[in-house]
């Protein structure tokens, strides 16, 4: 199904997500990579010192949705095009991928690069190599 | 106490540009991975304007001796490509593109609580305590 083209909310949302690594790297000198963040939440478990701030970065996630759509009075669009056992298999990739691949779309993507991290550009190309290629066979060898 | 109501805050913008960039919703993130089909480039705003803000100030802290919170900055050490990294990207990309949801988008609509995102979350922490031990 087809997305409408948002260049300008969607650079805004970036700058916003940008401002957020900043805060956490100047404050706690941490990249913002959700995959690790995350993460290191579940055993074994990270350092006692950081599970404080750790915790309340994924409440700030999981309540800023929330909070959005009681400020802009808009829902969140969501659409799924996947069914539940595709989720699941997807779920399961993307969590023991980016963990085992040390980060995700935030910490590789937009930290790394912005670090102009080689190990992290590279993540980036090859995530985002295979993601073109399994949406191409899922979309238009297989029919979709 | 600063620590915890700073992550508190850079989670909730984090999440609040989420959802203003439409990156919650896996139908958007399919279609930047959809280069023969139904193309929308936004996801490349996004990641555009994160790294427009980012990188100016990576650069600038590097002057920094340390954090304003903290003893010291906390940069990842390795430097070679490893396999472990191309192939932990090359399988997140994998299932990016099945369910169109990175571990950010993820865990923020498990605040929708959506059958769907609920199932892709619930699965998503199994993999990621899987791969924190092997």
């Amino acid at each position: 199904m087809e997305t409408s083209f948002t260049p300008l909310t969607s650079f805004a949302g970036g700058i916003l997500i940008g401002s957020a690594a900043i805060m956490l790297y100047a404050g706690l000198g941490r990249i913002a990579g959700i995959s690790g963040i995350a993460s290191r939440l579940l055993p074994p478990s990270g350092s006692a010192r950081d599970r404080g701030w750790e915790a309340a970065f994924i409440i700030g996630l999981v309540a800023a949705p929330l909070l959005y759509q009681v400020l802009t009075g808009g829902p969140i669009l969501q659409t799924f095009t996947a069914g539940l056992p595709l989720l699941a298999v997807a779920g399961l990739l993307v969590g023991f991928g980016s963990v085992y691949g040390n980060g995700c779309t935030s910490g590789h993507g937009v930290c790394g690069i912005s670090r102009l991290s080689v190990r992290s550009i590279a993540a980036t190309l090859t995530f985002m190599a295979t993601g073109f290629i399994t949406v191409f066979v899922l979309r238009h060898l297989i029919g979709g | 106490m600063a620590r915890i109501v700073l992550g508190l805050i850079s989670g909730l913008v984090f999440g609040f540009g989420l959802a203003l960039s439409g990156m919650d919703n896996p139908a958007k993130v399919q279609n930047f991975l959809d280069l023969a089909g139904t193309w929308d480039p936004s996801l490349a705003f996004v990641m555009g304007g994160a790294i427009a803000v980012a990188m100016p100030a990576f650069f600038l802290f590097k002057k920094l001796e340390k954090p304003i919170l903290d003893q010291s900055f906390h940069l990842p050490t390795k430097s070679a490509l490893d396999k472990r990294l191309l192939l932990g990207a090359g399988i997140f990309g994998i299932g990016w593109g099945l369910g169109g949801l990175c571990p950010g988008p993820a865990l923020s609509s498990a605040g929708l609580a959506t059958t769907s995102a609920l199932v892709f979350v619930a699965a998503m922490i199994i993999g990621m305590a899987v791969a924190r031990r092997a």
